[in-house]
This record gives structure tokens, C-alpha cells and sequence, in this order.
């Protein structure tokens, strides 16, 4: 093996390190019971090893900065520099949570002035910043549903809507809060199936979540109709965020008749990914919902900003602290650059791309709705597998050996064979037209030389992978030769 | 036109021409036009770059940086290794996305991989995640991992972090769990708050070690007797302290969880930090969130991937334990790389220096008339009673940069030393307290 | 698809086999065909009780995840460990990999092999 795929556990050698500490002695008044026995087996290397293994891994990584990425649902534009640099800035990652509050002026004012923009955005009253990523937002709105219609003495209500096209969080997060989860159907049209919606509704419903425009990248025209349906019945609605990069300035979820909702900081307001976090799912609501969000709320006061614990009916704190304050910099930073207008800009520009690379695609594989898109839209590899015998799997895995990152494949569940793409504004019209000739000319070979496709990605450093085989018998860590009698 | 577009107008109207629009509008009208903003949302900005870097300078500026730190309670002020910050500042790890295609993420999950062996390592488990979001949720989390049908009452006693008690108990609020907290009227956890609280009906006993106070106990103890009556350990640790104490794995817990945020992440602001849950290989199912595996590809290399994902809500829907998607990818690289920086003797060195550190500030403040410091063994962390009020304390070190304890109420601090409180500027500290409060 | 005659089996396509009044259940080709490789089970804990509907095991593939119903009301006598290490064996022989023997059991309205070959037919 070279050294190239090894682990760094396979690199180290006894003695190595990148840095001393001033030396001290070992503290001979620990109980013997609660004294570590065996130093636990961490890599021992010298600092160029360290920053070439390192080095090494990141060029075997695929970010935004190397390449389009038209993940649908995923919004992954691009993570602007100064948000990182406005972020390390030592004012702000050098301050202790627990730091009075006249002394951490400048944090309470950012979280303040984001939460207001959010509001502003969104057409909503208050906001929470405290959850880290989407899911935990959308179980912070959850149990603020129940704790409202709790407080109403309504416990009856104990169905969640959902509908079939969901992101899996969204049912995931409402089992969660205790929620009983139904689901509402799509009609032909890819939107919420009003009819069905009208049979569901009822003395039992805690509310609908949805999102607008849906995972199928439609903006569901019958929003208020919706919205009255699930009123009516004395439900709540709830919004997922993650499609908000469609909507900024031209359409805000408060005024289509949402009650409460989460942001994805890391999807719309350019935070950075990160491999996988981390990112921030701020909750917001409507004033009746206001007195339910999670512990302090940022307030404005004559003598300065400040954390407000008050509220009695607060269903409590979802994590420690506050929230994932240095990616809330970044969203910040984010928003300033942009204002009002910018913002706007941004959403109508990522509907441009992503209708334009529709327009483009829609001829070569199936469109299973077939009419202008919002900021991402759905192809299917139906046909195409049917005749040829290469799937979205397939397909997908051969853009790798061009360079290019996937779309979202095989979601949402209602479309077989799916190919989600969401382009985002921060491409160029070229990056575009490239990509859409990498799908055209897959799609050709696929009709003449489908063999070709099945066994994709060939020019990786590796190809396809045994999945199977690390289900059945996990290995989770490396194996070091084993020690006897260790910890 | 802003917002990193690089379309112009003509490539716009091109896109229009090609698709065989107008303009924009054409591509709005699925929105009804009762519903749209008539007028521009009222936002601060834009600023340029320039004006925009002072703005944040600005803002940045009305914090107060203190020179000195002795507050921890979750939020420890530790070195970080620049080679870290940079490593992990690699923009292909900061602007990827989830593996989930791995045959162009081989750096990012391999890193992960790398993650998982080290906290396997620091806590003598068999398995670990790839991160949640912090301490008290993986506590959360590890609840949710021990209850079942016929076991569902999970003890906690009051040495628990507060915040973490409530995330618990907040996460828990419609769960099938029962939260039970446990009064064990003082800093130590002695076994005997629990032993009649144990019965067939215990799913788990989560205690935090060290804990809230600082102190730590016996934890043998406190798994045997969890063992006997069928129920499981929660170890809930520091894993700075890994480096001394002994790992959760040697003294039997089933799951361990904490924050490695001393592991290379500044104090920020609380956040972002980095939960990390490490079990048993009975439990390596039950975690949640991502894990990485080992896989072999069709040549029989060595690679990795995202496995398990049956358990995740992506698949499982409403039928998931937890609803967990992005964690704290990036920070868990931190961590990993941190942790290869310092190796096992970087580690055993820091982990020395803050218990030695603390032990001479707990020594020292002893014996300054009108602080009573606790006698309970600890690692960096210990409380202290004041006759005088904490607040004075406080606002008096305040003048001098120092940030002092925490204030647990009137008269009781918590006080953390680390690497980063010098002996000298201890000294330093002692002689301001003595200064002001006995002459 | 085999469907063993000695067997009865239900909608949701399990199998079940009684031995002196020890129920012995699993799931049938036709759903282990449509799972794909499994990659785990999770089996009941011996002493659970189960009424007929219920679920009592689920079956992962790489990229789903099944629930088993139980045919019959019963009480958990035993669980096959095998498929715990070699959850293929389900693909390999689905109605010689029992997941759990049932005792006390109330059995309902069970499928014919005939009315279960006419089910999947129809599928």
C-alpha cells in the first residue's frame, strides 16, 4: 500500500510528535480505581507528516471550491471568503459562553440583528438561533406545536402531517416529539393532493409540515387553500426551510400562511457545508407560538442586548449554549453583503439556472412534471432503464469520472429513478451548458453503449464499493494489533 | 449585480431566449400574486467588503477578551495548535458536502474513520459516531439508545450539568423515556443516592464524570451496582480528562459521550462545538447519526463509506431513533487532527499541566481567608464557597482582564484551570484577591 | 418463487411453521427477493410477547428497511443468533432461517400456499 491510502494510525512510529508542552510530572494522587491505565493509542507523527497525511485527504475531498455541485435540496452555493474571515475574528471566537452580558455586547447584537433580518425574510415574529442543522430546528418546531396546543388544554391533537414527497427528517422529527405521522398524498401535479388534505384535517391534527416550493422543486399554488384547510381545523403549519433559496424577497413563508419554521443556515445563506456540518437551523414562529421557543431569547433593551430566560411557557433549552454562533457570524456576513435587493437577486437567479439547465435536460430523460421549475427540479431515469438498462445509479456514478459531483439521487421517494438537481445562482451560465453536456452526452451512451455505464466511477481512486459487506460486518475503527489486559 | 452571481444581464437574456421566456416573471407564476411581497424586505446592507470587514471588526470589538481565563463549565480555554486551525481549514474539507458519493469523498471519510479509531482509543469503546451536535445532546441521544419496552426510567443525579439536564429532559419530553433526576445533596456522586432507585425498570444511569462541580468518583462503583439491577451506564465525560483518568471502557460503561470542543475549537461563543457517542459493540447499532465503515471496492482496495444508513431517517422515516442528518463533520476533523498533533504524549502532558494547575489555583485560593475550596478529588475543575459575594469577586478580577469562576450562586464559584493558567499568573491572581479582600 | 407447501404464510408475506405447538416464522423468497441483500436482522428478545400484527423483527438492506408483522399471538421462546452473524442466510435458504419460535400462541387466519402464490401473483 502506499503511503498514499494509509490510515494515519499506519504512518505514526513510536517517539514521533509535532509539539511539547512545558514537561510535568505525573499526579501521584489519583485513586488507583479512577487512574487511566494505557495512553490511549493516538497517532504519533512529525508536523510535515501530520500536514501532508492531511493534505493528502483533502485532495481526495470534493468541495464547492473544486466543482459544480448540483445537489437538489442541498442549496450548495458558494461559501464566501469573508464570511471565514469575519468568523476567526479573535473578538468573536475568543468569548466564553458564560461571559457577562455587557461584556459580550457585540455577540448579543449580531444574534440579535440576524434573528430581525431572518424575521424579515420570512415574514415571521421571533426567532430562536439555538438549534445546530435542520433536523434539530424541525424537532425544536415540533415540540413548540405540541406545547401550544398543550397550553390550549387541546391534547387531543396528536397527528402530524406529512406529505409522501418529505425529506425523511421531517417524519423523523415529529415521531420524535411524540407525533403519530400521516401521510398526505401528491396529486399528478407533484402538490399536495387537497382533496386528501381535506379527508386528513380533522379535531386530531397537530398540524402539516411542508415545504414551498416542495421537493420537487414546484411552487404549490394552493398554499392558502392549504393553509385554511389546516386552520380550519385548528392545526398549526410548519415550514422546512431547506428550500428557501427559491422564495428570498419574492414570496415569504409567513404571509403563504406558516405559523412556525426552520432555516438551513448552511443551505441558503452560503455557511459552509463542512464534510457534514457544522451547520444552524434557526426556528422561527408567528406571535401566538412566541412564548413556546427555547430559552433566552435575544432581546433589545434600553441598556443593551440581552438573554431573556422569561418566558414560562418555554419549552425549554435543545442544546447548550446558544446556538452555533461562529456559523451565525457567517449568515450574518452573508445577509450584510447582500441586502435586501441582493437577497432578492439570489433567489431569482438560482429559479434562472435552475429552469435553464431544465429547459436543456428535459428532452433527454423523463420530466415527471413537466412545467416550470422553482430553484431545483426532478428527472427521472425511468424510461432510460427500462430501454437501456442504466439507472440514476448508474448514471450518476459515471459524471464522477468527468469531474463533476452527482445531482440527489432516488429522492424524493415518489419518483422512480430520481435525478434531483438544484444548480444555485453562484453558477455561471458556462458551468451550466458543461454541465448539462456531461447528462446529454451519458444519456447518448446509455442508449449506445449502456455496458459502459455499469460499473462507473473508472477513473477514481476508487470505484465502487462493497456496501453489502460493510453492513454485515462493520469495521468502525482501524485495527491495531491487539494488547492484552488493555482499556 | 452582488450576491456572488456571475451571471450578467446579456448571459441572462441569453438563459431567457434559450428556455423561450421574457424575464423572470414568467418563471414566478405558479406564485400567486396575493401572496407576493409587494415592496423590498427591509434589510440592513449591502455593504461592501471592505466597509463590510470594519462593520464585523466593529462588532467583534465590543466583546471583551479577557487575558485570563478560569471558567470552564463546558466551555474550556485550551491551546489550539495553529497547524489545527489550518488543517482544518482546508477548503475542500470546509466547503464539501455529506460523503455520500464515496468515490470522490475518500479524504473526508477516511478522516472520519481516523475520528472514530481516536475516541475509540480515549474512551476504551468499541464503536463511535461520526459526531452530533454537542455534549448534552449525545447525552440525550444515549438515553434514547437504552430504552426499551420494559426498560425506560433513566436516573440522573443533580451533578449532571444543568444545561445538559435540561437538553435531556427537553429532548425527552414526549419519548418513551422516563428522566428521572436525582437529589444527591451535595458534589459527589455516592452510589447510595442510587442503589434504591435501581430496579427492573431502569433502561440507564447517566453520570457525568468529572462532573458538573468537578468532582469525580469511583465509576467502577457506580457500573457494577447499574449492572446488577439491569440497567446500563452512561458515562458522560470530559475527554481532556481521558488523558489521566480512566477510560469509561475500563470501568465497564456501555455508552460514553461528551464534547470535544477542548479538542482544538475556541470558547466562540458556545459554539460550534462537537458531541461525540462511543459504545459498546453490543450497542454499535443503536447509535445514531452517520458512521463510517471499512469497504473493499471490486479490486479489492481499501476504501470507505457511510454504513448502516438503515438506521438513519433517511430510510427509517418516522421509524428512526433520532432524525439526526448534519452533524459537526468539520469539527470531528478538528478534533482528529488535534489529537494526531498532540499524540499520546502531547495529550498526557496537557492533561497533567491542567490538573496540576488546577490543584495549585485550588491550593492557593484555599488558603486566602474566605475561600473554602471542596476536598472532593478533581481534574480541572473544583468549587469553591465564598463569605464574600461572588459577584465582588467577580467585578474585581474584571478590572484586571481576569475572568474569574463561575458563579454558581452568592457564595460558590467554579473554577477551571488548564495549560493556559501559568503558575505565575496564578500567583499573579492570588496576590489581587488577597490585595483587595483582607486588607 | 418457492412456496413450500408444508407452510402457511400471511399478506405481508411471513411463513410460518408449526412443530408441536412451537411457531417457528420467517419471511417468505418473495421478500427476501424484493429486499435485496440483507444486511442485518434485529431479532426479538426471548420473553417478549407479541400480538398478531405486531411488529417483531425488522430486516435492513443497504438502503431499506423492512418490518416483520407477526403472523400469530405468542410469546418468544427462542431467537435464531445464526442470522446475527450471517443475516445472508435469510437470502440464501429464507425458509430454513426461522427468525423466532413462538409459544402460547393464538393463531389467526393464516394464508393458504395457494392463496399466498394467487397474492403474489397479483403483487
Amino acid at each position: 500500500m502506499t503511503d498514499e491510502n494509509k490510515l494515519i494510525f499506519e504512518k505514526s512510529r513510536e517517539g514521533r510528535r509535532c509539539i511539547t508542552f512545558e514537561s510535568c510530572p505525573a499526579p501521584d494522587d489519583i485513586p488507583k480505581g479512577m487512574l487511566r491505565e494505557k495512553p490511549a493509542r493516538l497517532p504519533e507523527v512529525a508536523e510535515v507528516d501530520l500536514v501532508r497525511h492531511y493534505t493528502g485527504l483533502s485532495r481526495k475531498a470534493h468541495g464547492v471550491d473544486n466543482g459544480f455541485y448540483p445537489l437538489g435540496s442541498c442549496t450548495m452555493k458558494y461559501n464566501p471568503r469573508i464570511n471565514e474571515e469575519a468568523a476567526s475574528m479573535r473578538g468573536f471566537k475568543c468569548v466564553h459562553p458564560y461571559q457577562e452580558e455587557k461584556t459580550v455586547q457585540g455577540c448579543l447584537e449580531l444574534m440579535y440583528n440576524l434573528k430581525a433580518a431572518l424575521c424579515e425574510i420570512t415574514g415571521m415574529h421571533d426567532m430562536t438561533l439555538q438549534p445546530a442543522a435542520g433536523a434539530h430546528g424541525e424537532f425544536t418546531g415540533m415540540l413548540m406545536i405540541k406545547a401550544y396546543h398543550e397550553s390550549r388544554g387541546d391534547s387531543n391533537r396528536n397527528v402530524m402531517l406529512v406529505p409522501d414527497s418529505a425529506h425523511g427528517t421531517n417524519p423523523a422529527s415529529a415521531a420524535m416529539a411524540g407525533f403519530e405521522v400521516r401521510q398526505v398524498p401528491s396529486d399528478a401535479a407533484g402538490c399536495v393532493d387537497l382533496a386528501a388534505l381535506r379527508e386528513l384535517a380533522g379535531s386530531d391534527t397537530a398540524g402539516l409540515m411542508l415545504t414551498n416550493p416542495n421537493t420537487l422543486g414546484l411552487f404549490d399554488t394552493h398554499i392558502a387553500e392549504i393553509a385554511d384547510v389546516v386552520h380550519e381545523a385548528g392545526g398549526l403549519l410548519y415550514y422546512d426551510g431547506a428550500n428557501l433559496n427559491a422564495v428570498m424577497g419574492i414570496v415569504r413563508p409567513g404571509d403563504m400562511g406558516f405559523d412556525v419554521i426552520h432555516l438551513n443556515l448552511h443551505k441558503t445563506f452560503s455557511t459552509p457545508h463542512g464534510g457534514g456540518g457544522p451547520g444552524s437551523g434557526p426556528v422561527g414562529c408567528c406571535e401566538k407560538l412566541a412564548p413556546f421557543l427555547p430559552a433566552p431569547v435575544v432581546v433589545k433593551r434600553d441598556i443593551g442586548y440581552s438573554l431573556d430566560y422569561g418566558s414560562k411557557q418555554s419549552i425549554g433549552s435543545v442544546k447548550s449554549f446558544f446556538g452555533n454562533f461562529l456559523v451565525l457570524v457567517k449568515a450574518y456576513t452573508y445577509i450584510m453583503s447582500l441586502g435586501a435587493q441582493g437577497l432578492t437577486d439570489v433567489s431569482k437567479n438560482a429559479v434562472l439556472n435552475a429552469n435553464y439547465m431544465f429547459a436543456k435536460l428535459r428532452g433527454s430523460l423523463d420530466a415527471p412534471y413537466d412545467r416550470p421549475c422553482m430553484h431545483e427540479f426532478v428527472l427521472s431515469a425511468k424510461t432510460l432503464k427500462e430501454k437501456s438498462g442504466v439507472s440514476a445509479l448508474d448514471l450518476s456514478k459515471s459524471m464522477l469520472d468527468y469531474g463533476m459531483h452527482p445531482p440527489t439521487m432516488y429522492f424524493p421517494l415518489i419518483v422512480e429513478e430520481a435525478l434531483m438537481l438544484e444548480p444555485t445562482e453562484t453558477e455561471s451560465v458556462e458551468t451550466l451548458d458543461a454541465a448539462c453536456d456531461i447528462i446529454l452526452e451519458l444519456v447518448r451512451r446509455a442508449e449506445s453503449d449502456p455496458e459502459s455505464l455499469h460499473h462507473s466511477p473508472y477513473t477514481t481512486p476508487i470505484t465502487r464499493l462493497d456496501e453489502v459487506a460493510a453492513a454485515r460486518k462493520p469495521v468502525v475503527k482501524y485495527a491495531f494489533f491487539e494488547r492484552s489486559g488493555e482499556e | 449585480m452582488s450576491g456572488y452571481i456571475p451571471n450578467t444581464d446579456e448571459d441572462r437574456q441569453r438563459m431567457f431566449e434559450a428556455i423561450g421566456i421574457r424575464g423572470f416573471e414568467d418563471l414566478l407564476s405558479d406564485i400567486p400574486q396575493a401572496l407576493r411581497l409587494k415592496k423590498q424586505m427591509s434589510l440592513p446592507g449591502p455593504l461592501d467588503q471592505q466597509k463590510l470587514l470594519a462593520h464585523m471588526a466593529g462588532l467583534s470589538g465590543k466583546n471583551k477578551v479577557y487575558e485570563e481565563i478560569y471558567r470552564g463549565a463546558g466551555a474550556y480555554n485550551h491551546f489550539i495548535p495553529p497547524v489545527v486551525t489550518q488543517l482544518a481549514s482546508r477548503e475542500e474539507f470546509v466547503t464539501a458536502y455529506t460523503p455520500y458519493q464515496p468515490e470522490i469523498s475518500q479524504g473526508i471519510l477516511q478522516a472520519i474513520f481516523e475520528y472514530q479509531t481516536m475516541i475509540c482509543e480515549l474512551t476504551g469503546m468499541d464503536a463511535s459516531n461520526a459526531s452530533v451536535y454537542d455534549g448534552a445532546t449525545a447525552a440525550a441521544e444515549a438515553a434514547s439508545m437504552c430504552v426499551d419496552k420494559r426498560r425506560n426510567r433513566v436516573l440522573i443525579p443533580s451533578t449532571v450539568n444543568p444545561e445538559a439536564i435540561e437538553v435531556i429532559s427537553t429532548w425527552h419530553r414526549h419519548s418513551e423515556a422516563s428522566i428521572e433526576i436525582i437529589d444527591v445533596h451535595g458534589y459527589t456522586d455516592h452510589p447510595r443516592f442510587f442503589e434504591d432507585l435501581l430496579d427492573d425498570r431502569c433502561a440507564a444511569v447517566l453520570v457525568q464524570c468529572p462532573n458538573y462541580f468537578g468532582a469525580y468518583t469511583d465509576m467502577q462503583v457506580i457500573a457494577d451496582m447499574a449492572h446488577r439491577a439491569g440497567a446500563k451506564l452512561i458515562a458522560y465525560v470530559n475527554p481532556m480528562s481521558l488523558g489521566l483518568l480512566k477510560a469509561p471502557g475500563g470501568y465497564g460503561a456501555d455508552i460514553a459521550v461528551g464534547d470535544c470542543q477542548p479538542f482544538g475549537m475556541p470558547l466562540s461563543f458556545g459554539g460550534p462545538y462537537q458531541g461525540f457517542m462511543a459504545c459498546t459493540e453490543k450497542l454499535m447499532r443503536k447509535l445514531p447519526g452517520r458512521i463510517v465503515g471499512e469497504a473493499r471496492d471490486h479490486e479489492g482496495r481499501r476504501g470507505f463509506v457511510l454504513t448502516m444508513q438503515a438506521r438513519e431517517q433517511h430510510i427509517r422515516r418516522e421509524k428512526a431513533s433520532s432524525n439526526i442528518c448534519s452533524n459537526q463533520a468539520l469539527n470531528a476533523l478538528t478534533t482528529a487532527v488535534y489529537l494526531s498533533t498532540l499524540g499520546p504524549q502531547g495529550l498526557a502532558e496537557v492533561s497533567r499541566l491542567c490538573y496540576e494547575n488546577a490543584h495549585y489555583l485550588r491550593d492557593r485560593l484555599d488558603e486566602v481567608d474566605g475561600f473554602r475550596c471542596m476536598d472532593e478529588p478533581f481534574f480541572n475543575e473544583f468549587t469553591v464557597l465564598t463569605e464574600y459575594h461572588a459577584d465582588d469577586v467577580l467585578d474585581l478580577l474584571e478590572e484586571y482582564g481576569i475572568l474569574g469562576g463561575l458563579k454558581l450562586n452568592g457564595n460558590s464559584m467554579l473554577w477551571c484551570a488548564t495549560e493556559m493558567n501559568s503558575k505565575e499568573s496564578i500567583d499573579r491572581l492570588i496576590d489581587i484577591l488577597e490585595e483587595n479582600f483582607l486588607s | 418463487m418457492n412456496i413450500p407447501n408444508n407452510l402457511r404464510y400471511t399478506k405481508s408475506h411471513e411463513w410460518v411453521r408449526e412443530d408441536d405447538g412451537v411457531y417457528y416464522i420467517g419471511i417468505t423468497d418473495y421478500a427476501q427477493n424484493e429486499m435485496g441483500d440483507i444486511v442485518f436482522v434485529e431479532l426479538p428478545s426471548i420473553g417478549d410477547e407479541f400480538t398478531e400484527g405486531d411488529i417483531i423483527c425488522t430486516v435492513e438492506s443497504v438502503k431499506a428497511v423492512s418490518d416483520v408483522y407477526s403472523p400469530v399471538s405468542g410469546v418468544v421462546q427462542n431467537v435464531n443468533e445464526a442470522l446475527e452473524d450471517a443475516p445472508e442466510l435469510v437470502n440464501q435458504d429464507p425458509y430454513g432461517s426461522w427468525f423466532a419460535e413462538l409459544i402460547d400462541v393464538e393463531p389467526g387466519r393464516l394464508l393458504s400456499p395457494e392463496e399466498y402464490k394467487r397474492l403474489i401473483e397479483e403483487e
